[in-house]
């Protein structure tokens, strides 16, 4: 890290420091720049060349997320010449995608989309060869419709860079060119984690998740942005939410801890939240099973069975098993309701355990 | 961490226990780190370490005094480091001076080449890092395993700058927070102390009680005077010992045995099947509160769709005190988390306005302070501000392999599953994947059980004897059986012994004697 120097974008004077990226250093200003090959979590890729900006002196536009900033560099980011050429690129990238963002699983939360619609791009300035591939739903997790694939490589990048699963690849040539498993395998524990990460990544529809598609889209759903449940790390994920149900969960790339990233937990392991087998109501046991109580009866019953049972033995004899999966504010209570209404210090957590 | 120059993962599979802190460490050997391994098992980082230490389940203490003990003879030591943040360095040089090759590679099973070079890479290193998980604690000298690891970083001074130090792999979403604040039987919210006559005087006079000044009993403990019929009541929030704890047998029988038995959870598991009343538990999703994190993050969780049983726990725990007499209301959690903040030091700048964006990493003791990061910096939490070696000897497992049960089982995680199971084998996909259990043993056991891949097997130990089927995978050195606990028609746990280490109560999940037969 060299001390901060400055660059010039869009006239204005930024400061930046050593090793950063003219991407970064932008967006890092609040300066937008298009791109869908761009991933926080990946190395800079240079693929997609949306993120072209021009620098005086130089000729030609470059690639802002593979081009290291240099002080006194002056940028520019917005201009007749960068629109047409981004727009040109989009319309490339459309003449081999199809047209169906009114059923896509992705509308709403599409790179593609979402450009193609600021640069008003069309779809059929360059027609030619489509390709016509099947959906792929070998396995629980994961859909891939290569269709509406772009070949950004960020999926396979995120696959062997970050997650080191090898996955998928870049597999053929030219026009042929698509990420695929090793033999164009189905996806199963010997060749997948089914982390997910290649579906955060991907910018289209491309890679969806199964087990929401078609339960709503980006606009159908609220976001909750949460910690999750599941082992010490404390990655943060968003809660998709329609109609009272979680239907997916998706990555918080500003997350503190995991940046966007989660494994198979942590992103395909909510359905429990609405399971029938979860238990609704309070339960008493009778006989050698259990009836359904109200929680008026079952905590009445509970309260003075355990006043009953202080009262005589002593409150040295009761006591509470507090709960790693609960809050803190739960646990400080379980803490205090021992040490208050049992009075005794019998209260114990699963940490040891 | 993607500085680290050299990374001691020690009884840690961070790619299946805690996958996103491996891909920090992945990163982290892509960036040209060494990778030194100290696990029986060969896990994937063990596949891909500089040093695999492939050492016997239970001789993690001789493990360490050999590394030391070499570390010393070749004086690679930080001798700086020894002399200005340390004391009783003499003693433990006299101690692992015990500890020569012939011993350690007699007791830990693993060649001197690996035990001097990972010496030297850990030692020579600029920044090494060490990073430990249940393999270490699980254990009836976990603590003193602890203490051993801590002797290596200190021998190093490889501790208290960036990308160096001792980091230990939390198990659970909520581990730290549980033990911040207070459900531990000698001390009270923050670590307090309940022997401490002013510290408990604060709580008595907020919560308006009288405190007991003795420690009560730790949850091990409650279970064994259970089983006397020497304890009457107890709720248990959220948590399925009779599958979870070790030799699960006899905490079934001292569930059994309590007069009164309240569990809270959102599903039926081993445990609910001894309650007197069940209650239903509010998920995650379905609750506003904070979990802290392994590196002590305090973060928000919140309620994204209805309590499914109509209310979360936090206002169960009220309503059951308030009918015992002892009022407790609060409107929201937040509520609760502000009068944590006046009690607790180390939560004392905690508000849930301020975890709006981003968690805080405490200790935060004030409303401005912006949390710690790195502890122990310049001094560490000890009279003085020196850390102390402690001189450890090999003790080995509590149970051993002998003629009648002549294997290792080793239980842990795989990455699919969660402890019990409970949530995980209820969420499509997962348990089509990972189904069942399958225990992993060695080809060369195999071969000789005559045991091919997928065959059931019957697993027994003094304890207790199940039926599993096999997976045959190198990943299990000869000798070892690795099994999970995710699973609840393979109780694993009734094969887990009742060694427990004397300390923390942690019993010996990571080592016990078991015999298997081939059932084809």
């Amino acid at each position: 890290m060299t001390s901060p120097a400055t660059i010039v974008i869009n006239g204005k004077e930024v400061q930046f420091t050593g090793g950063q990226t003219i991407l970064e250093v932008c967006r890092g200003a609040g300066v937008p720049i298009p791109t869908l090959c761009h991933d926080n979590r990946l190395k800079p890729y240079g693929g997609c060349r949306l993120c072209i900006v021009e620098i005086k002196g130089v000729p030609r536009p470059l690639a802002s997320c593979t081009t290291p900033a240099e002080a006194g560099m002056e940028v520019t980011t917005e201009s007749p010449r960068l629109t047409r050429l981004r727009k040109t690129v989009l319309e490339l990238l459309l003449s081999n995608h199809p047209n169906d963002c009114m059923c896509c699983e992705a509308a709403g939360n599409c790179g593609l989309q979402t450009l193609a619609y600021r640069f008003g791009a069309r779809l059929d300035r360059f027609p030619g060869e489509q390709w016509q591939l099947p959906i792929r739903q070998d396995n629980p997790f994961i859909t891939y419709e290569p269709n509406k694939c772009i070949v950004c490589g960020r999926c396979t990048r995120i696959c062997n860079e970050v997650v080191m699963a090898g996955t998928i690849s870049l597999v053929n040539r030219g026009f042929e060119v698509m990420p695929d498993t090793a033999f164009a395998k189905p996806r199963s524990l010997d060749n997948c984690e089914f982390c997910g990460q290649c579906v955060s990544a991907c910018p289209t529809g491309a890679l969806t998740d199964t087990k929401g598609r078609g339960l709503g889209r980006a606009g159908d759903v609220t976001k909750v942005k949460t910690t999750c449940t599941y082992c010490g790390t404390g990655c943060n994920f968003f809660l998709n939410v329609r109609n009272d149900r979680v239907i997916r969960v998706t990555s918080d790339l500003n997350a503190p801890v995991n940046h966007g990233n989660l494994c198979i937990k942590g992103r395909y392991g909510y359905d429990f939240i609405h399971h029938p087998d979860r238990i609704r109501t309070p339960l008493i046991k009778e006989g050698d099973g259990f009836r359904e109580a109200s929680w008026d009866e079952a905590l009445t019953l509970v309260a003075s069975r355990f006043k009953a049972l202080i009262d005589e033995f002593g409150p040295e004899k009761v006591g509470g098993f507090s709960s790693s999966r609960c809050t803190n504010e739960e646990n400080y209570l379980m803490s205090k309701w021992v040490r208050t209404a049992v009075g005794s210090n019998n209260v114990d957590n699963c940490a040891r355990v | 961490m993607p500085d680290i120059d050299t990374l001691f993962l020690f009884g840690s599979n961070p790619n299946e226990g805690h996958p996103i802190i491996s891909l920090y460490l992945k990163e982290a050997i892509a960036n040209g780190a060494r990778l030194i391994v100290g696990d029986p098992r060969k896990t994937w980082m063990a596949k891909r370490a500089d040093v695999w230490l492939n050492l016997k389940p239970g001789s993690n203490i001789a493990m360490l005094n050999g590394i030391i003990n070499v570390i010393l003879e070749n004086g690679w030591e930080n001798k700086a480091f020894i002399a200005s943040r340390t004391e009783g360095f003499d003693e433990l040089r006299a101690k692992v001076k015990e500890y020569d090759l012939d011993r350690v590679e007699r007791l830990t099973g693993v060649g001197r080449d690996r035990i001097i070079e990972a010496a030297r890479l850990y030692s020579q290193a600029d920044k090494a890092m060490i990073v430990y998980g249940l393999g270490v604690t699980e254990h009836r000298t976990g603590t003193e395993n602890a203490m051993a690891i801590a002797n290596l970083a200190l021998v190093c001074g490889q501790i208290g700058r960036p990308a160096t130090g001792i980091m230990a792999l939390r198990g659970q979403n909520n581990v730290q927070g549980a033990s911040d604040l207070g459900p531990l039987p000698a001390t009270l919210p923050g670590y307090q102390s309940v022997a401490d006559a002013a510290l408990r005087g604060k709580f008595e006079k907020a919560w308006g009680v009288k405190i007991q000044d003795k420690p009560g009993l730790k949850s091990v403990e409650m279970l064994d005077e259970c089983r006397r019929g020497n304890f009457k009541g107890i709720f248990i929030l959220g948590e399925d010992p009779a599958h979870t704890d070790a030799d699960a047998k006899h905490v079934q029988e001292a569930l059994a045995a309590v007069d009164f038995l309240v569990v809270q959870d959102l599903f039926h598991t081993e445990t609910t099947r001894f309650a007197d009343v069940i209650l239903p538990g509010a998920s995650f999703a379905e609750k506003d509160g904070t979990f802290t994190n392994g590196e002590r993050r305090i973060q928000r969780v919140r309620r994204a769709v209805t309590p499914v049983p109509g209310m979360a726990e936090w206002e169960v725990i009220c309503r059951i005190s308030t009918l015992m007499g002892y009022p407790m209301a609060y409107n929201h959690p937040s509520e609760i988390m502000d009068e944590i903040a006046g009690l607790v030091p180390i939560y004392g700048g905690i508000s849930y306005d301020r975890l709006e964006e981003k968690g805080i990493q405490w200790p935060c003791p004030t409303k401005d302070h912006p949390g710690t990061t790195t502890l122990y910096t310049d001094l560490f939490s000890r009279p003085g501000g020196l850390a102390t070696f402690m001189p450890l000897d090999h003790q080995g497992s509590g149970e051993v392999p002998d003629e009648q049960y002549p294997y290792v089982l080793i239980t842990g995680r795989i990455r699919e599953h969660y402890n019990n199971g409970s949530m995980t084998r209820r969420s499509a996909g997962i348990a089509e994947v990972v189904p069942e259990e399958l225990a992993e043993i060695n080809p060369a056991d195999a071969a000789a059980l005559q045991i091919n891949d997928g065959d059931w097997m019957r697993v027994s130990s003094r304890r207790g004897e199940l039926k599993v089927r096999a997976k045959v995978s190198d990943r299990s050195q000869a000798g070892n059986v690795f099994m999970t606990f995710h699973h609840q028609d393979t109780l694993t746990n009734i094969l887990t012994s009742g060694f427990r280490d004397p300390i923390t109560g942690t019993p010996e999940y990571k080592s016990c004697a078991v015999r298997i037969e081939a059932l084809g």
